[in-house]
């Protein structure tokens, strides 16, 4: 199907599976039970899977595939909502030219920036590209606030252009929409004492997703994607075979940077808002960590790592004291009051002690991420012997 | 006719002259050894030939092109396959993805980006791997990674990514180090089925034995000078050689 | 003229911090061949070790002052350290006042026991691991840290004060010959300038004059001949780590009076460190410390009226642009040796 062999046919109608029926996928507890603060089916929080979700592909793109660890890739994200909102502003609140723009300015301040970076490998790769994405941040907080309005944000207001549209008498900023479809439109549907929501902006988010997802597939198999695997693996070796590299590199940069540039307008497209904290070089971070999450150079990684941190986040981060309470209220006095004293440690703002635990962990005993632990759990199960252990990296060369 | 001509090259670590003015030429379909004890110069001499070392001065011609300044994917183009002392090879690849690589370089030049061809589908490419993992009898084990294969399959297979770029010119730096005898010459059969191509050759060897089986020819370099060039039945009687190379040991 | 002694000195103690930090991050790459994000947490830690001790200097309890009265006309309660209680007024206050280098006795054992079991608990497995896996482990132990901090001293900076001796400004104006008050300077930076000198100092005749110090530098340059020579070299580079933490930690102790402390300082320090040690060459100590004071100095000089005015924005960026540049130009930073980190 789609030009995909059997197996990538199957994955990505689970991935499709997994995206259409999220909403009730996400909502398995009842609205009035305990457990109901684990829901995740709500709008908001779906749509930050699957943008995410791009933003993780994207990245893997690179990472995986050529074991350059960029670690600026918000800056991409920055620059796409920036360039996203601005189209909202001068031209429409129609999404379609702002997403297209965040692309292309996001793919052009890429390509600017891979060239550059491009010129080093290994660490230094890393750190140049982390200069790159601090100076953005930085120069977006101070001096280039007339296009990014600083620290406030850029956001829409009643004064915009808007030249492509009608002139608006309501007097209240007109809402972001896909040819008419609201982004925030979408139905609840109760049944029993479940709720279920379905919003546009998220199947919307959702359609871009699984094209990213699909574009990412046929990479993975492409003669390109081999020869990015092949630079990981050993990228003297490339020249020594005839190949110049870095196209190979320069291209994988820039269409990782475009993803990011989506994922960037698409924030935009469904809360008009862009910020400069988007860049800063915590959320390059937190990209890697949804990679290597779900695991690096895999095809499902990057999607299930996005979800795994997105949802941990916004789950522990609204935990309180109280529902901690709630949760361990079964337990014998003595025991619930220690534990609920540190678990806090892990739940509201503590939740980066949880991440920041996560990674340790992740990196320490699962270097392959979560996709090797299924493996691992599912080899383990069936008592299969493994037959292709994974690979030591190729030693270096010796002359 | 020519195909590798070497003018006055000279190449210096430090105060360590490793290449002193060598002087230095491949006929066209020959089978060429450079020998010489350790620390002779010839890894160095052999770096400067595919562009990961650039020598001090001197040309290094291939053809009527000067490879002297090329970048090693460019000399690669231009027909010049090298096999390495320690297999370089795509450790975390398969053996068919190692074999595949090389054939996409020579069929498809330095890049070509297709980000949406499918692998699976480009049969000559394949075939063509499947062929040459045929010939040097690994094609049982096309999808194992490379890494995982012993030290003599790495180079029997590093010997194929060679080969399936059906070069002009061949370097072999010590095709057989660190081999057991059996694979010894195993190997040696196989790069005397190269030879058959019509593919040049340039090896660089200690063992004596391979350099009679495979030589018509033989250079012999000594602290970065060239002290005797000719056919391996002269080169085994000249006294210079005995003395600089084997401490007037008989072979 | 004096405009630019004041630049220069402005820079010093940012560029002591900058240049104690890469310091420690460069004897880790050297040794270790290990990148270590978590660095900038052990500054931090450090800092945070002076903020302990002065919380405990001055834990007070209350006693009733039967001399003076509060507006009720009862008698006054009033906080007493028992510090003071137990060595009278005068020496009390005084260990009080002096309870930030006083920190540095009990940050040295402190930095150096985190130092080694970090070393031991978690660096020593990421040796073989590629550095990608080495920056993410680190990372995350950096985000552990500070969330840990973040948890016991909350979000907030605590000031610390420099001791009273230090408090005030010195006129260098006076000292060189410029106008009176031309050129300010805080006494405690001065001490900071001076500190960071000696610790420096202190390391390279570590490195320089003993046998450790010998063994370490022939480690770093040639880990596995030193390795045949029957040296075990594993161990030398567990307390190589253990020096370059208590480096780290001194460095955050005596900062505190400069920048009030709080939990996320390491990380804004880390990544400046990184681009520090990438400028100075990656393994070369001289050229850390080097890049450290120039780019401090660079900084400040960035963030002058005049410069702003001509070029917006490039005291933000000023470190960044260097970094690229030299980068770019000496792909090996300014002094550093071929081959390291170089795959």
């Amino acid at each position: 199907m789609l030009g995909l062999n059997k197996k990538d046919t199957g994955l990505f109608l689970f991935v499709l599976a997994l995206i259409v029926f999220a909403p009730f996928i996400l909502n398995p507890f009842p609205e009035s039970s305990d457990l109901a603060r684990f829901n995740a089916g709500y709008p908001d929080l779906m749509q930050r899977f699957v943008i995410f979700g791009i933003f993780a592909i994207g990245f893997n793109i690179l990472f995986g595939l050529t074991g350059y660890l960029s670690f600026g890739h918000a800056a991409f994200l920055g620059v796409g909502s920036y360039a996203g909102v601005w189209m909202m502003k001068l031209l429409t609140v129609n999404i379609v030219p702002a997403l297209i723009a965040a692309i292309v300015v996001a793919g052009i301040f890429s390509l600017v920036i891979g060239y550059i970076c491009l010129r080093r490998s290994g660490i230094y790769f890393s750190i140049l590209t982390l200069a790159f994405a601090q100076m953005s941040f930085a120069l977006a907080y101070s001096v280039l606030t007339p296009i990014t309005a600083g620290e406030t944000g850029l956001q829409l207001s009643l004064a915009d252009p808007r030249i492509l549209e009608a002139a608006n008498a309501s007097g209240t900023i007109p809402a972001a929409n896909f040819f008419g479809l609201e982004m925030r439109s979408g139905f609840d549907w109760a049944v029993g004492d479940w709720v279920f929501t379905f919003n546009f902006g998220y199947y919307l988010c959702a359609v871009f997703m699984l094209i990213a997802f699909y574009i990412s597939i046929r990479i993975f198999r492409s003669p390109f994607g081999m020869m990015l695997r092949a630079v990981k693996s050993n990228q003297q070796r490339m020249g020594y075979t005839g190949l110049n590299s870095k196209p190979y590199m320069l291209a994988a940069f820039v269409i990782s940077g475009m993803y990011a540039g989506l994922a960037g307008g698409l924030m935009v497209a469904v809360d008009p808002l862009a910020g400069a904290d988007r860049m800063f070089w915590t959320a390059s971070g937190e990209v890697v960590l949804m990679t290597i999450l779900g695991g690096v150079g895999t095809l499902l990684g990057p999607v299930l790592g996005a979800g795994m941190i997105k949802y941990f986040e916004n789950i522990f981060s609204r935990l309180n004291e109280s529902d901690l309470n709630a949760l361990f209220g079964f337990l014998p006095d003595f025991i619930q009051a220690p534990l609920v004293t540190v678990a806090q440690m892990f739940v509201g703002d503590g939740w980066l002690m949880t991440l920041g635990l996560m990674f340790m962990l992740i990196v320490i005993f699962l270097p392959g991420g979560l996709l090797e632990g299924v493996q691992r759990l599912g080899a383990l199960v069936s008592r299969k012997k493994k037959t292709n252990e994974p690979s030591q990296p190729a030693a270096a060369p010796a002359e | 006719m020519k195909i590798l001509t070497v003018e006055g090259v000279n190449k210096s670590f430090g105060g360590l002259k490793a290449l002193n003015n060598v002087n230095f030429s491949v006929e066209q379909g020959a089978k060429h050894a450079i020998i010489g004890p350790n620390g002779a110069g010839k890894s160095t001499f052999l770096n400067c030939m595919i562009g990961r070392l650039a020598p001090d001065t001197g040309t290094v011609m291939f053809g009527d092109i000067s490879l002297t300044g090329m970048k090693p994917y460019e000399i690669n183009q231009v027909g010049v396959s090298r096999v390495f002392q320690t297999p370089e090879i795509f450790g975390d690849l398969t053996l068919l993805e190692n074999v595949m690589i090389p054939s996409l370089a020579k069929r498809d030049g330095e890049y070509a980006l297709h980000p949406f061809k499918r692998m699976e589908h480009d049969a000559e490419i394949r075939d063509k791997a499947m062929h040459m993992l045929e010939d040097v009898n690994l094609e049982n084990k096309r999808d194992m990674t490379a890494s995982s294969l012993s030290r003599g399959d790495k180079r029997r297979l590093e010997l194929a990514m060679c080969l399936s770029q059906d070069p002009k010119l061949l370097l072999l730096d010590e095709p057989t180090a660190g081999m057991s005898r059996a694979d010894t010459n195993k190997t040696i059969d196989l790069l005397k089925r190269i030879g058959d191509r019509g593919i040049t050759k340039v090896v660089i060897e200690h063992d004596m034995h391979v350099v009679f089986s495979l030589a018509d020819k033989v250079t012999v370099l000594a602290q970065g000078t060239i002290i005797a060039e000719g056919k391996p039945e002269d080169i085994k009687g000249d006294p210079r050689v005995q003395e600089a190379y084997l401490g007037g040991a008989h072979l | 003229m004096d405009a630019i002694i004041l630049q220069i000195l402005n820079g010093l103690d940012k560029g002591s911090a900058y240049a104690l930090i890469a310091l420690g991050l460069t004897l880790i790459f050297g040794t270790l061949g290990v990148v270590n994000f978590a660095h900038g947490a052990l500054f931090m830690l450090g800092a945070f070790c002076a903020v302990t001790l002065n919380a405990l200097f001055t834990l007070s309890h209350q006693v009733i002052d039967p001399s003076r009265t509060d507006f009720l006309g009862n008698p006054l309660r009033v906080e007493i350290p028992y510090l003071v209680e137990w060595f009278g007024e005068a020496t009390g206050n005084a260990i009080i006042d002096w309870s930030v280098p006083l920190s540095i006795l009990i940050a040295i054992p402190v930095m150096a026991a985190i130092g080694l079991a970090m070393e031991r608990g978690l660096i020593k497995h990421f040796y073989k691991r590629p550095h990608a896996d080495q920056i993410l482990v680190t990372f995350g132990l950096a985000i552990v840290l500070q969330q840990v901090v973040k948890y016991f001293y909350g979000a907030n900076p605590i000031p610390m004060p420099a001791p009273d001796a230090f408090v005030g400004t010195y006129d260098f104006g006076v000292l060189l010959g410029f106008d009176p008050f031309s050129i300010m300077y805080p006494y405690w930076r001065l001490v900071y300038f001076l500190f960071s000198l000696v610790i420096i100092a202190a390391v390279f005749a570590f490195l320089r004059y003993t046998t450790f110090g010998m063994v370490v530098r022939a480690g770093m340059a040639d880990r596995e001949t030193v390795g045949l020579l029957g040296i075990n070299i594993g161990r030398r580079f567990t307390i190589m780590f253990a020096i370059a933490a208590i480096v780290a930690g001194l460095a955050g102790v005596m900062y505190t009076p400069i920048v009030a402390p709080n939990y996320n300082m390491g990380m804004n320090f880390l990544v400046l460190s990184f681009v520090v040690v990438v400028v100075g060459g990656m393994g070369s100590l001289p050229g850390a410390v080097l890049a450290g004071f120039m780019l401090g100095i660079l900084e400040s000089f960035a963030s002058m009226a005049a410069v702003i005015d001509i070029v917006p924005g490039i005291n933000q960026v000023i470190i960044y642009l260097v970094a690229i540049v030299v980068l770019l130009v000496r792909p090996r930073g300014l002094m550093g040796r071929k081959g390291v980190m170089e795959d």
